[in-house]
């Protein structure tokens, strides 16, 4: 077996931008004294006349990127998740959303997995807030690759979009020759005993976790939700219809993120058992990210643990 | 300014006056107070001063105005159906449902609206925004933006006004309604945020202080911050009357958000009447 590449997925919002930097001219970058960790200053270093640093002040950051919209450029404002999705929530509702503006938000050091920082900047909330806003399309890759095309996709779809980044490494599981379809909910693994629905860095371990239950006779189907939203019902209609049974995995809250969405989904449309495996309505703490994502559940052992009892 | 297009001014002042009348008793709610404070302020830029036109409210090199303070919707409305970006006739279906003339600014539903606005705070940065896209493009038109005295206590005023300041955006003219009266009772009993040309002063902007119902002052102010090239960005604190014109509305905090009655209607609609006829003959 080739030996595993980690790569986090904020360096692929970097490497998003800096191609977009090439191809784009009116692709703008905001920073709110974050760049060397959003990793917007490798779009700096190259595109300095198109780079605004708005200091630590995300509301004005919000504002000043619908302003530039208004006047024509693509501007990707960047802070921390917690900092974008929280504090600047109503300037991205108001500001952004409610007129419709082509702003797009990319906000790094999502969940947990932050580490050692801890719970005030572990958000676990952004999901939730973001898909309340109408007209918000929200992108969640799961490895470097595809953090990097849902960038450029994003570029080119007209309206908000926020986009959800992580701090740590985790295994490229893709191809460079991947195809980001916008919308498309991608069936990574075949099985028809459960669906295991994830999105961020829950897809590996759900990959890993596939490998693991095959061994046991258990075909668990795997399903990369990268946009939560829109949701693509009919992929996961589909995999409830064929399996039964549906195991969310998401490093989020699991009040309103995509278990919340697949959940309201299914109840109204295809009545089906979910279980969501997330965050369990708690805060976070400090200590290093691998090991909080297994003291917090969030492991190929615990998806495989969790599968093996609901078809029990 | 020459006599002329200050009697017209004047007279025009009016008409938007009564249009903001005419929107609020017919909306049955609204936000009276603080529209008739920057009446004067809108009729000179909608009818004299901004580079706009309502036959091409797109058109790249217009001038772009927001609304800050976004509950005055209805002297935005007004002065842009004097203007001609739509019959004046519409004003009458201010916050009605199906209306393009909601409760606070909607640009997807109104041309001519550059900014959705209404949450206090956040039109300064859309502006901004918008002046700095005005430098990277290299365009030469300006940015105004209306704020209100109390809005300044929201912390993204500041925010906003330190960006302006250390992008340089000389480009940016922000007009101050200093009407002294917010929701709550004066901005002195509330939260005070005087003195404001200090607070101004201390971000790096060109301070200028004038008479917000004197046009010849408000054209030498916007007028000044037009010519700048100073790298600063401009702020104007125009000292208004909440209220302005309709006698029993003037520095009455009660006239924030409500709308007249039917015998208060009436006469504010005469007050205002007298006030044009007055104008008219002046202008004849």
């Amino acid at each position: 077996m080739a030996e595993v590449i980690s790569k986090a997925t904020r360096e692929g919002y970097a490497a998003g931008l800096l191609e977009l930097g090439k191809t784009n001219d009116k692709v703008v970058v905001l920073d709110a004294d974050l760049a060397g960790a959003t990793k917007t200053a490798v779009f700096q270093k190259e595109y300095s006349e198109r780079f605004f640093d708005c200091g630590i002040s995300e509301q004005n950051l919000m504002g000043v990127a619908a302003g530039l919209s208004l006047s024509g450029y693509i501007p990707f404002a960047s802070s921390f998740a917690m900092f974008a999705a929280g504090r600047a929530f109503e300037q991205i509702r108001n500001s952004i959303g409610y007129p419709g503006l082509n702003v797009k938000i990319g906000a790094t050091h999502a969940g947990i997995s932050v580490g050692e920082d801890g719970a005030s900047h572990q958000c676990n909330e952004d999901i939730a807030l973001m898909r309340t806003i109408p007209g918000m399309t929200i992108i969640n890759p799961a490895d470097f690759i595809e953090a990097k095309a849902a960038v450029i996709a994003a570029a080119e779809h007209e309206g908000p979009v926020y986009m959800r980044f992580g701090r740590l490494a985790v295994p490229v599981i893709f191809d460079e020759d991947y195809k980001f379809e916008w919308g498309k909910a991608k069936q990574l693994k075949d099985g028809d005993d459960l669906a295991i629905i994830a999105t961020g860095l829950m897809v590996n371990e759900a990959l890993i976790a596939h490998e693991n239950l095959k061994k046991k006779g258990i075909n668990a189907r795997v399903i990369n939700v990268h946009t939560i939203k829109p949701l693509d019902e009919e992929t996961i209609l589909k995999a409830a219809k064929e399996t039964g049974k549906v195991l969310v995995c998401e490093e989020h809250n699991i009040i309103g993120g995509l278990g919340g969405a697949v959940s309201e989904l299914l109840s109204s449309k295809h009545p089906t058992k979910v279980v969501r495996l997330g965050v369990n309505d708690e805060f976070g703490h400090s200590g290093p990210a691998k090991d909080l994502l297994k003291q917090f559940g969030l492991s190929a052992e615990n998806i495989e643990k969790i599968a093996t009892e609901m078809l029990d | 300014m020459d006599l002329e297009t200050k009697n017209r001014l004047k007279l025009d002042a009016c008409k938007v006056r009564k249009g903001i009348i005419v929107g609020v008793y017919n909306a049955k709610s609204g936000h009276p107070g603080g529209s008739l404070s920057i009446a004067d302020i809108m009729s000179y830029l909608y009818l004299y001063k901004m580079n706009i036109d309502p036959k091409n409210p797109k058109k790249e090199d217009r001038d772009r105005f927001v609304l800050s303070k976004g509950h005055c919707a209805p002297a935005l409305y007004s002065a842009m159906a004097v203007r001609g970006f739509f019959d004046e006739e519409k004003l009458t279906t201010l916050r009605h449902i199906g209306s393009p003339l909601q409760g606070h600014p909607s640009m997807k539903l109104l041309d001519g609206v550059e900014a959705s606005t209404g949450s206090l705070g956040q039109g300064i940065s859309i502006a901004v925004g918008m002046a700095l896209g005005a430098k990277l493009k290299g365009e030469d038109y300006k940015v105004y933006a209306v704020l209100g005295d109390g809005e300044l206590g929201e912390g993204q005023v500041w925010e906003a006004s330190m960006f302006a300041s250390a992008k340089k955006l000389d480009n940016l003219i922000l007009i101050v309604d200093n009407n002294n009266l917010q929701i709550d009772g004066t901005l002195e009993e509330v939260n005070s945020p005087y003195p404001i040309p200090e607070k101004f002063k201390s971000f790096g902007f060109d301070v200028q202080e004038i008479d917000g119902h004197n046009f010849d002052q408000i054209d030498e102010a916007v007028t000044n911050a037009i010519n700048s090239t100073n790298g600063k960005p401009n702020v104007i604190i125009a000292k208004t009357v909440k209220g302005k014109g309709v006698s029993y509305m003037e520095n009455q905090c009660g006239w924030h958000g409500k709308a007249p009655n039917d015998e208060e209607y009436i006469t504010a609609m005469k007050e205002l009447e007298e006030a044009l006829l007055k104008a008219e003959n002046e202008v004849k």
